[in-house]
């Protein structure tokens, strides 16, 4: 494997890097003929994230001859080798990624200024291919913004914020913070933005509905869209299902797949607890959904149709929500993801990471819920 | 000047006398080694050295040459003491780190001899301090025995691209490794972290290279520990030399410009952690 990145493109590969590590802590890549997978989900399998650099977004783009070439590192020793990223479109001239399979090193060689080279020899293990099951064309919502619309919504809910709930109408978009069950209702604050549609580069909404998924793993495709100016599009259907944020441009695909709080509790298999253990052969991961009854607090019935009438209501339905989550576990709200066949054949590879695949379905009695292959 | 209403008398009974008008030409370039507690200070009638060691592997000098003083009095040959540098740096920045343009902090050094403390008389804005400081029998620093006819190595790089280098250096190495040598890879600094290796190449011909004779490759390697605390004085420098002689031992010198443009010099030396000749 042999790829070249020059000029500012080594500061979009930098940041894209840094952009994962906001999702989970290992780096996974796949060097395939569509171009250099770059993939990261969380550790509860509840976001992931992918990246992926097509042949032209390289000077030159060499997949190595064993099209299963697949491997993974902690993301911060890769962070590591683009460190000072604010001075690298200044410093750095032209970045390497070679395999050396001999040592079992990713080299990654970074031609600076004045004649100065950086050598990066990263140690990798060998993994199963990372890739979430998701399907963009079948949404029924879609959004597209402007980053810059984004960074300044998202600006107004605190850092600390994990969770936040996205609803819509025909012609409104509605953010706002979700406040925990076990949250002192004294202390908690409300936030509330609503935006008009036409705020929006692109606006469809098949059916009104309300999501509510994890800020915190977005606000590292913000970062990244907003630096490369990039408008971001948003996919999502119903609660339970996920949520993809998207960027794309000529050279280079991002998808962020963050899952979704589930409305009701259907029953559902346990996961398999070693998921990411480089033994297990092709087999499915099915969902773990919450067992709280009443967990989804916006309806997906229209929302409030006048400002006036939103906050009362809001306020009115908080004071429900709350007793329905009195109990129930604190964590693992969220779906995960759903995670396809591990071990495709070669030529399955290039397919799976953007052709149409099944979407996610929240109910493990959904006929349509079927690996791809 | 208030510092001048000390009496004749005061000033007499002291044999060392240095004022700066500035006290950050001071305590700066004292900042790039204060990597430990305890300093040696030796003063002679071309300034003032002071000393700070670790372990008996590391050694760091700065000078600050009696020109860079506004006044400076030695009635003896050499005088030597020891102090808290923490403590003395703590009182140089007494006033605070004021960056007002015009504004700092005058000092007046004053040592009356053997079993006195140190005292500095410090004034800003019309303020003044007196600080005195205890000191103790000085230390004899350790001679690393480095002399410039058993230098087998020597590179001049500019600081900013070793800034660079040091910032991004893995801290998860234990050792960092110099390698020099008049062939490829000319000057290599190179770390073992958790991650895998790194190295940084820096070629003879680059114009950051300002000066480069090389006459054997060597290869040493250094505790990163040791090492660590040079990066301050990098950070000060715009110039650096880099020397291993024929025992590994590294010299690591630093030409600093302080505030008014005046230069002083630091150096490093250290041990090294193994021998590796290639």
């Amino acid at each position: 494997m042999d790829c070249v990145a020059t000029g500012g493109n080594v500061k979009v590969l930098a940041k894209a890097i840094h952009s994962l590590s906001r999702i989970g802590e290992e780096l996974y890549l796949e060097p395939v003929e569509d171009g250099l997978a770059l993939r990261s989900v969380n550790s509860s399998r509840s976001a992931f994230a992918c990246f992926l650099l097509s042949p032209l977004f390289f000077q030159r783009y060499q997949a190595p001859s064993d099209q299963s070439f697949r491997c993974k590192m902690p993301i911060k020793s890769v962070q590591a080798v683009f460190k000072s990223l604010a001075s690298l479109d200044r410093s750095v001239e032209k970045c390497r990624i070679q395999l050396n399979s001999e040592k079992s090193r990713l080299t990654i060689t970074l031609h600076c200024k004045h004649g100065l080279l950086k050598t990066h020899n990263l140690s990798y293990q060998d993994c199963e291919s990372l890739q979430a099951v998701f399907d963009k064309g079948s949404c029924a919502n879609v959004l597209q913004a402007q980053p810059r619309l984004m960074v300044d919504t998202v600006l107004h809910f605190p850092p600390s914020l994990e969770e936040v709930n996205l609803s819509v109408s025909s012609d409104r978009v509605w953010l706002r913070n979700h406040v925990e069950d076990d949250a002192d209702s004294s202390r908690a604050m409300l936030t509330e933005l609503c935006l008009s549609s036409e705020e929006f580069d692109h606006f469809a909404v098949g059916s009104q509905t309300s999501v509510t998924f994890c800020l915190k793993e977005l606000r590292g495709l913000l970062v990244f869209a907003e630096s490369s100016g990039l408008p971001v599009s948003m996919y999502f259907d119903e609660p339970g299902g996920p949520v993809i944020l998207s960027v794309t441009d000529s050279v280079l695909e991002a998808n962020f797949v963050l899952a979704t709080l589930s409305e009701d509790s259907p029953d559902s298999e346990q996961p398999p607890d070693d998921f990411m253990s480089d033994n297990m052969d092709s087999f499915l991961i099915a969902m773990e959904t919450s067992e709280l009854p009443g967990l989804s607090h916006v309806p997906t019935s229209p929302p409030r149709p006048t400002n006036n009438n939103r906050k009362h209501s809001f306020s009115e339905e908080e004071e429900e929500e709350e007793e329905a989550l009195a109990e129930g576990p604190p964590n693992k709200k969220f779906c995960s993801l759903f995670f396809g066949s591990v071990l495709p054949t070669p030529s399955q590879l290039p397919n799976q990471t953007m052709q149409s695949q099944e979407m996610l379905a929240s109910d493990s009695e959904d006929e349509n819920q079927t690996e791809t292959s | 000047m208030p510092l001048s209403t000390q009496s004749q008398a005061d000033i007499d009974q002291y044999i060392l006398i240095a004022s700066l008008d500035n006290a950050r030409n001071l305590s700066n370039i004292l900042k790039a080694i204060s990597f430990r507690d305890h300093a040696i200070f030796n003063a002679t009638q071309n300034g003032l050295k002071v000393t700070v060691e670790d372990s008996k592997c590391l050694q760091a000098n700065a000078f600050i040459q009696v020109d860079i003083f506004q006044e400076y009095i030695i009635k003896e040959d050499a005088v030597g003491f020891q102090v808290n540098l923490t403590v003395l740096l703590d009182c140089l920045t007494i006033f605070g780190g004021s960056t007002v343009p015009g504004v700092c902090t005058a000092l007046r050094m004053c040592y009356n001899g053997y079993g006195y403390p140190l005292t500095l008389f410090l004034e800003e804005g019309g303020v003044v301090t007196v600080c005195k400081i205890n000191t103790q029998e000085p230390e004899e620093p350790i001679d690393f025995d480095f002399c410039s006819t058993n230098v087998t190595n020597k590179v001049i790089l500019q600081s900013d691209s070793l800034k660079e280098a040091f910032s991004e250096l893995d801290m998860t190495s234990e050792v960092l490794q110099i390698t020099m040598s008049p062939s490829h890879p000319y000057f290599r600094l190179s770390t073992f972290g958790n991650s895998g290796n790194a190295h940084y190449d820096y070629p003879k011909d680059s114009d950051m290279m300002e000066l480069f004779q090389c006459t054997k490759i060597q290869t040493n390697r250094y505790k990163m520990s040791l090492l660590k605390p040079s990066t301050k004085a990098l950070a000060l420098s715009c110039k650096v030399s880099v020397r291993t002689d024929s025992r590994g031992f590294l010299s690591l010198q630093y030409l600093v410009r302080n505030d008014d443009g005046q230069i002083c010099f630091v150096e490093y030396y250290c041990c090294p952690d193994e021998v590796e000749e290639e």
